[in-house]
């Protein structure tokens, strides 16, 4: 903080300064409510039974606590025709996730070193080309992206999936990577190819070993797009190999039979999991992609 | 004995500007040439064209008698330390030293044998189990050398590598890098924008600007008989005297008379000047202007100059005058009597002076 | 050969992904351009028919609703978003004692998934189970809040939703733009006796300039992709109430099979995100690359 609290009593007095200070606080707190009340909803509403939730009130905590809900969304929900809650779904994100983080991470990063290292030609409009594919709205390639998955045979695959997550977290990963690696200075290049180390060589002894961090960031800010995306995966797949966030969707949206609003939270909430937990753990790295290319300077 | 290494007609071009023009320059085995110039002269193009991490436009680079014009760096026998030192991050000094002779498959006994005997010769031996961030600035730069020396290459290239030195550690690893020389007989080149280290290291000079060589001398050479205004001025500290004169000639040697503002113009005589034109600059070096009865010589004139300023210096005195137009600086003894704003005369020996064209700044003697 | 091999390999290395781009972005934005330009319908038809798409398209009053909705929620959404986002950073920046735990909790929003925030504030928003509901239990009879069953005001439950989720993450630029600011000039303008409030009107908020332009694009950015949003939390009604030019291109690709209006939305949709963004990209690069 630029020291804004320094030498503030000398024109306030102690008294109006400290009520000043609870007020902040309160108001941080009114905030901290404002936030955090879904999730308490979502968590207490899971907990409780359909009755309870028919006849009391929305921010009470459950008088009877049940796990039935939760047992219900994981393995009994319907997503449609099927009814076997969303664990076959959260299983097809984790097989969709990984292997798209990795490839796209792995990708991003030789290109980041190329940008960043390897100057030549034309490197910067390429890159500035790529960049430009990070912003446009994806609605736009839905359509030939669809028709390209049915003539490669992949449509409504998860291999689809990852083919098209990977193709377009490329821009990004490229951008984290090529940032980082513009700030090591280039004479350790140069010194390692006196040394006699080729291309690979080098990205493999010298830089891959410094990565660590923008490796975190790239990997939590791709987990979260990639597990968190909706219109990829309900463009692209089908009925069996549907994404957890597809899977929430049509168990809290389909029409037949009673409202199971309890069902809907703790869905939620399992889908939500594995990004949250991400979160909380490596919060710091997640903001720090979040900022990453966004702050001047 | 084949030069050691061998530049001809070398060019470099990046895209349509010129950077390096028509470079000629070898030197022999054991020499330590420095490249020496201001900013942007190009001499760090020229080390890295050396090193071939810059490829050439035009000419040729011979290293020990072989043609290296468009050799990859690891193979053309060079090791080289950079100003920031470039040491791996991540890896140890060991691994730092030794991490060449890995990627070129060198055996494991002999990577530890050569590690040793480089770590002894510049006793970092306590250091090598360290991270380079751990290291102090003296220290991170024994490790460069001893990367550099590991590689028992035949010509050492050094990228200005004092520069990020503050000034008492830059005099220390000045006389070790001299030290290293002499006692290896290794063949260096060197690059350095400080005109006094380029004067205490080097057994040859190359003065560039512009991308254009401006002389090549040994250091007594480029100190006393300085090719142009360029090199006059920028070697040696403090810079040479250039002072605009006229020449009468008559016969035998010449009359320079310099105008100044306060006082007749005084005119010297020097008897070794022959067949210089009728504008000239003059240059002389502080030491070569004393005061009147500090030097002898058959070629010392005297003349009572208006002191301006006065400068102590703990075992000399510079005094600043006027001559021509311009600021004059002579380097007299601590016990000098001049004063500021009074006159004293001066005692100008012109058995060194040199002598410039007026237009073209070339050397006339 | 190897000398050539060695310095083409980094741009081979670049290739791949370069092509890739060339192909599935440029390639992909030039295929749908295309056949917003025909009769397509259920299969595209390349014949190009003029603008057809686009006068259908305009003429269309659901189209319409979804770029009222788009202007609408857009700019309550980068609005509302930006101020709240900067209250929130200057709180902050007081020297909080829990200031970890607090930006944890206004920033946790941001790793869920859209459909998640859409699902929670659907039930939150329920009119006979949610707030409404809830508040009637309190006693006060005549609270309504309806809006998500209401046409006019379902837009607004977006605006809501989505700036829970999304101001946390202006509120995180702004905190680290608010300290990037030279201390000095700070502890200048404190000697000189500038009250608090003053310091960060004339010299903190307007040195933040550069950052106040990355939170508009990322927020109108976000604005524009809402589709995972509305499919939660409204399905794009009542009725179509809440439609976006996101919704309405995958109506129409998917469920309408009428691929000549989707490729038109998508190009509308394209054309939005282009004029906002490209200026922005070109400021940033050029500068980026001088020196």
């Amino acid at each position: 903080m630029a020291d804004l609290s320094l030498n503030q009593s000398a024109s306030q007095s102690n008294l109006g300064k400290i009520a000043l200070r609870w007020l902040l606080y309160v108001l941080l707190g009114i905030f901290a409510v404002y936030y955090l009340m879904p999730l308490f909803v979502m968590v207490t509403t899971s907990l409780k039974s359909l009755e309870e939730i028919r006849t009391g009130s929305l921010v009470a905590l459950p008088r009877e606590v049940t796990f039935d809900a939760w047992k219900t969304a994981w393995s009994g929900a319907c997503t449609g025709i099927q009814c076997e809650g969303l664990r076959p779904y959260f299983w097809n994100s984790v097989l969709l996730a990984v292997p798209a983080v990795f490839i796209s991470t792995l990708v991003g990063a030789l290109n980041g070193y190329v940008v960043a290292q390897w100057r030549f030609k034309g490197a910067n409009l390429i890159f500035s080309l790529m960049l430009f594919g990070c912003f446009i709205p994806f609605q736009v390639v839905l359509l030939p992206m669809a028709r390209l998955l049915g003539m490669m045979g992949i449509a409504g695959t998860i291999p689809g999936l990852i083919f098209v997550h990977v193709i377009y977290g490329i821009g990004f990963t490229t951008l984290f990577f090529r940032n980082y690696y513009v700030t090591i200075p280039s004479e350790l290049v140069k010194a390692a190819k006196v040394d006699g180390a080729n291309f690979f060589r080098i990205f493999w002894s010298i830089f891959l070993p410094l990565s660590l961090p923008i490796i975190v960031v790239t990997v939590i800010w791709q987990f979260t797009q990639i597990w968190n995306d909706f219109l990829f995966g309900v463009s692209f797949s089908q009925a069996g190999t549907q994404p957890v966030t597809v899977a929430l969707n049509n168990i809290v949206n389909s029409t037949t039979g009673v409202k199971e609003y309890n069902v809907d939270m703790a869905a939620a909430i399992i889908a939500a999991l594995p990004t949250l937990f991400v979160y909380v753990v490596a919060g710091k790295y997640f903001i720090r992609g979040l900022t990453a290319g966004s702050v001047k300077g | 004995m084949a030069p050691i290494l061998d530049i001809k007609n070398l060019y470099k071009n990046y895209g349509a500007t010129e950077i390096l023009k028509d470079i000629n320059v070898a030197i022999e085995p054991g020499d330590f040439l420095v490249l020496v110039g201001p900013s942007g002269c190009g001499k760090s193009t020229l080390l890295n064209c050396i090193a071939g991490l810059e490829p050439i436009t035009g000419g040729s680079l011979h290293i020990g008698g072989k043609d290296m014009t468009h050799v990859s760096p690891k193979d053309r026998d060079i090791a080289m330390v950079f100003q920031s030192y470039a040491l791996y991050p991540t890896m140890s000094v060991a691994k730092n030293i030794t991490f060449g002779m890995k990627v070129r498959g060198v055996d494991q006994a002999t990577q530890e044998r050569k590690l040793n005997e480089v770590a002894s010769q510049l006793q970092i031996e306590p250091l090598l189990n360290r991270r380079p961030g751990q290291l102090s600035g003296g220290q991170r730069q024994r490790v460069a050398m001893g990367r550099a020396l590991v590689r028992d290459p035949k010509l050492f290239l050094f990228d200005e590598p004092l520069s990020n030195l503050d000034a008492k550690l830059r005099v220390e690893m000045r006389s070790e890098i001299k030290k290293l020389h002499q006692t290896l007989g290794a063949s260096m080149v060197y690059v350095t924008h400080d005109q006094i280290e380029a004067m205490t290291l080097a057994t040859k000079i190359v003065v560039m600007k512009g991308g254009v060589i401006q002389q090549i001398g040994t250091p007594a050479e480029i100190y006393n008989k300085p090719a142009n205004l360029f090199v006059a001025d920028f070697m040696g500290s403090p810079a040479m005297n250039l002072i605009p004169a006229k020449v009468r000639q008559n016969g035998e040697g010449a009359q320079i008379e310099i105008t100044r503002e306060i006082g007749e113009p005084i005119v010297l005589i020097d008897q070794k000047a022959n067949g210089l034109p009728e504008d000239v600059i003059l240059g002389l070096r502080p030491e070569d202007i004393a005061e009147s009865g500090f030097r002898a010589g058959e070629s010392v004139q005297e003349a009572e100059c208006h002191v301006d300023m006065v400068e102590p210096a703990g075992a000399d005195t510079y005094v600043v005058s006027e001559l021509g137009g311009k600021q004059i600086t002579a380097r007299m003894h601590a016990e000098t009597s001049a004063v500021p704003g009074k006159s004293l005369c001066f005692a100008f020996d012109l058995s060194k002076a040199s002598y410039f064209a007026s237009g073209s700044g070339e050397r006339l003697n | 050969m190897s000398e050539w091999l060695e310095n083409h390999l980094p741009k081979m290395v670049l290739a791949p992904s370069f092509i890739a781009v060339l192909v599935f972005v440029y390639g992909f934005i030039g295929w749908t351009a295309w056949v917003s330009l025909t009769r397509s319908k259920l299969l595209p038809r390349y014949e190009i028919k003029g603008f057809v798409q686009y006068d259908k398209l305009f003429d269309s009053p659901r189209w319409d609703t979804a770029m009222n909705n788009l202007f609408i929620f857009g700019a309550l959404f980068i609005i509302i978003a930006m101020v709240l986002g900067l209250l929130l950073a200057i709180m902050l920046d007081q020297k909080i004692r829990t200031e970890g735990v607090i930006r944890t909790i206004y920033l946790y929003p941001m790793a869920l998934s859209m459909i998640v925030t859409g699902t929670a504030w659907k039930w939150i928003l329920n009119p006979g189970l949610g707030i409404e509901a809830t508040v009637k239990g309190w006693g006060f009879e005549n609270f309504t809040f309806d809006w998500v069953v209401n046409p006019d005001l379902a837009i607004y439950t977006i605006v809501l939703a989505a700036v829970w989720q999304s101001s946390g993450f202006v509120m995180a630029l702004f905190l680290a733009g608010l300290r990037s600011v030279d201390g000095e000039i700070i502890k200048a303008a404190q000697v000189d006796g500038i009250p608090t409030w003053r310091i960060y009107t004339a010299i903190i908020i307007p040195s933040m300039a550069p950052i106040f332009l990355s939170a508009f694009i990322v927020l109108a950015h976000l604005a524009i992709k809402s589709f995972d949003l509305v499919i939660a939390l409204t399905g794009g009604g009542p009725g179509y109430a809440t439609d976006l030019p996101a919704t309405y291109m995958y109506a129409m690709a998917f469920s309408r099979g009428d691929i000549g209006q989707a490729a038109a939305s998508a190009m509308i949709m394209m054309l939005v995100v282009f004029t906002i963004v490209v200026p922005y990209l070109y400021s940033e690069l050029r500068t980026k690359n001088d020196g």
